[in-house]
């Protein structure tokens, strides 16, 4: 931009010294990041030298013996990461092939303003609902039917005690819909209209526009979308630990209660000490750097479709 | 037999209306959340609501006062050291963008961003509340201030870049030195727009509830000391929620509504703000 004009003008030291003050401020932010990455480490450190790569598998958590396995939470993570994302894809990018494609443009604005509110509940409010709403909501319309058909499979198997995967996943599922739907809206906006005009002017409908030329140029930026979607599902806290029901078994059922490593953290670290408290910063290293690893991928696919809308830099 | 045009045309709006059914099954968990919280919070919205503190466990009555206060506190505590250090690197990066350093912060502040809020609760656990020997209000105000930076340092860049360049280089050609034209000019021309990150991020730190469980921890008591434990709105709802009390279980949801309508309040404002920018520029 103006680089080096500074420089020339030599009005010298009212310039120097506001560039070391706004230095000073950025570089907040590195020092929090180290610092952050330093004390997980060091923090983790008893956790990681007793129970070594055991951790990330093993599925004891005892605290009277001082043993203690990750693998259950790490299952839970994944797992109701996958329904939320197996519920709320097909569902987000519905909406943004809606908005960006289909819809009436006066309805366009105000609906995806809506859609985008669900971004703005508080991750305890949705526990709340969860509890109160969804959880009552399931047992009665729900499950029994589900149970009756599917009860022979392991996913529907044990008992519904209201706390469970299932009613995890939805909540993940509604809470991690506006971020996949509105960066996937970016995306869609950001091909380029010639690409439509081609297919429609070689006879395509509507739909075969969107198929066969609007998503094969925005699959790698939708894929972005979705991981962008499983970063935030794996990290949530809140509304999980108020409805999965922290229990720290592995189970495939879907009607069974559950762990994530983030509900692990909240639930337990006010009252560990010692080693507990080790493992939990071990949980908290594990969990961060894999929502790291998720987020850059998630950028890095957002960017290579979109990379001269704000899209990215917007969203993530 | 049905022609092959028509099958093709036939397909596009089944497939149309497919999309449309996907946004009214997105728009219902909204409208759903939205009915129960008035529908369930309105009737515990009385005087006593806003001006008592919460009833013993069992009992029934009282209010939220504490938290609602306690709310404003945390959240202003970490708004007095998130947005002027957020705003101050965000002017840096759109100032020198190209430098190795701002690069480095950009990415930074992105991977921050994406970091899970309860990382943040740990984070100031151990590098506040630990050092102090126990838990405060303000503790929580440092962990939702790591949670705005870097929210506030991306926003601020994009407002300020947003400014046309032609404004800067009048300013310097006027023989401005480049802090005047940074902070005069440049900042000032944004600052609708860096208002209105800023107000976003308020909002979004108001309902966070996982970094403040290590930090303010929740407290029963009206508390203005902010080096004490010190309840807020979002912690409240969590403890009564999973509380088995049906009176915690009512304040739970006033509680929620209270919260919601301070969220969407802030959200408002923003718009607010940004229409305000539009008409007048």
């Amino acid at each position: 931009m103006a680089a080096g004009v500074g420089g020339t003008t030599g009005a010298g030291r009212g310039d120097t010294v506001f560039r070391i003050l706004l230095t000073g401020l950025a570089a907040a932010i590195p020092l929090v990041f180290l610092a952050l990455v330093a004390q997980l480490a060091w923090s983790s450190w008893p956790s990681i030298k007793a129970f070594g790569f055991r951790f990330l598998t093993s599925g004891t958590w005892d605290p009277v013996a001082g043993e203690f396995g990750a693998g259950p939470m790490i299952f839970g993570t994944l797992y109701s990461s996958l329904i939320a994302l197996l519920l709320a894809v097909p569902l987000a990018i519905g909406v943004a092939i809606f908005l960006t494609e289909f819809a009436p443009l006066w309805l366009r604005r105000p609906v995806g303003t809506l859609v985008e509110l669900l971004a703005a509940i508080p991750s305890v409010v949705y526990g709340l609902w969860g509890i109160f709403v969804l959880i009552p909501l399931l047992r009665t319309y729900a499950i029994p039917p589900l149970q009756a058909a599917l009860g022979w499979t392991p996913l529907f198997s044990g008992t519904f005690y209201g706390s469970s995967m299932l009613a995890a996943g939805i909540i993940l599922a509604v809470m991690i819909l506006p971020y996949i739907s509105s960066v996937s809206r970016e995306v869609l906006a950001a091909v380029p209209p010639s690409q439509r005009e081609a297919a429609l002017a070689l006879g395509a409908t509507r739909w075969e526009a969107v198929w066969s030329a609007v998503l094969p140029y925005a699959r790698p930026g939708l894929v972005g979308a979705v991981v962008l979607g499983l970063g935030r599902a794996l990290g949530e806290t809140m509304a999980v630990v108020m409805v999965i029901g922290n229990r720290h078994d592995l189970s495939v059922s879907l009607i069974e209660p559950g762990y994530t490593m983030a509900a692990v953290i909240a639930n337990e670290f006010n009252e560990a000490a010692g080693l507990q408290r080790a493992a939990l910063f071990e949980i908290g290293l594990v969990l961060f750097a894999v929502t790291l690893a998720v987020n850059a991928l998630a950028r890095f696919l957002v960017w290579r479709v979109a990379r001269d809308s704000a899209a990215g830099s917007k969203a993530l | 037999m049905i022609s092959r045009v028509a099958r093709r045309r036939l397909q596009s709006h089944v497939m149309t209306g497919l999309t449309v059914v996907a946004a009214l099954l997105a728009l219902l968990p909204l409208f759903a959340i939205f009915a129960d919280l008035v529908v369930k919070g309105a009737s515990s919205l009385t005087w006593d609501f806003f001006v008592k503190n919460p009833p013993a466990a069992g009992a029934t009555g009282g209010g939220v006062a504490n938290a609602i206060v306690g709310t404003l506190l945390v959240v202003g505590v970490g708004s007095l050291i998130g947005l002027p250090i957020g705003v101050g690197a965000g002017v840096y990066l759109s100032e020198y963008p190209d430098t190795a350093f701002a690069k480095a912060v950009r990415f930074i502040a992105d991977v921050l961003n994406g970091t899970p809020s309860v990382i943040a609760g740990i984070f100031v656990w151990t590098w506040v509340v630990r050092p102090m020997g126990h838990f405060s209000g303000f503790s929580g105000g440092v962990a939702l201030a790591v949670l705005m930076l870097p929210m506030v340092t991306r926003t601020t860049e994009e407002m300020v870049r947003l400014v046309p360049n032609s404004l800067r280089e009048a300013a310097l050609a006027l023989g401005y030195p480049r802090w005047r034209t940074t902070l005069g000019v440049m900042v000032r021309t944004a600052w609708p727009g860096i208002l209105t990150g800023g107000l976003v991020a308020i909002a979004r730190i108001a309902g966070e509830t996982a970094p403040l469980l290590f930090t303010t921890l929740g407290n029963l008591n009206f508390k203005t000391d902010l080096m004490q434990p010190m309840q807020t709105l979002s912690l409240q709802i969590y403890v009564f929620a999973t509380s088995p009390f049906v009176a915690w279980h009512r304040l739970a949801w006033g509680a929620a509504l209270v919260l919601m309508g301070m969220v969407l309040l802030i959200g408002l404002g923003a718009r607010w703000v940004t229409r305000s920018r539009m008409t007048r520029g």
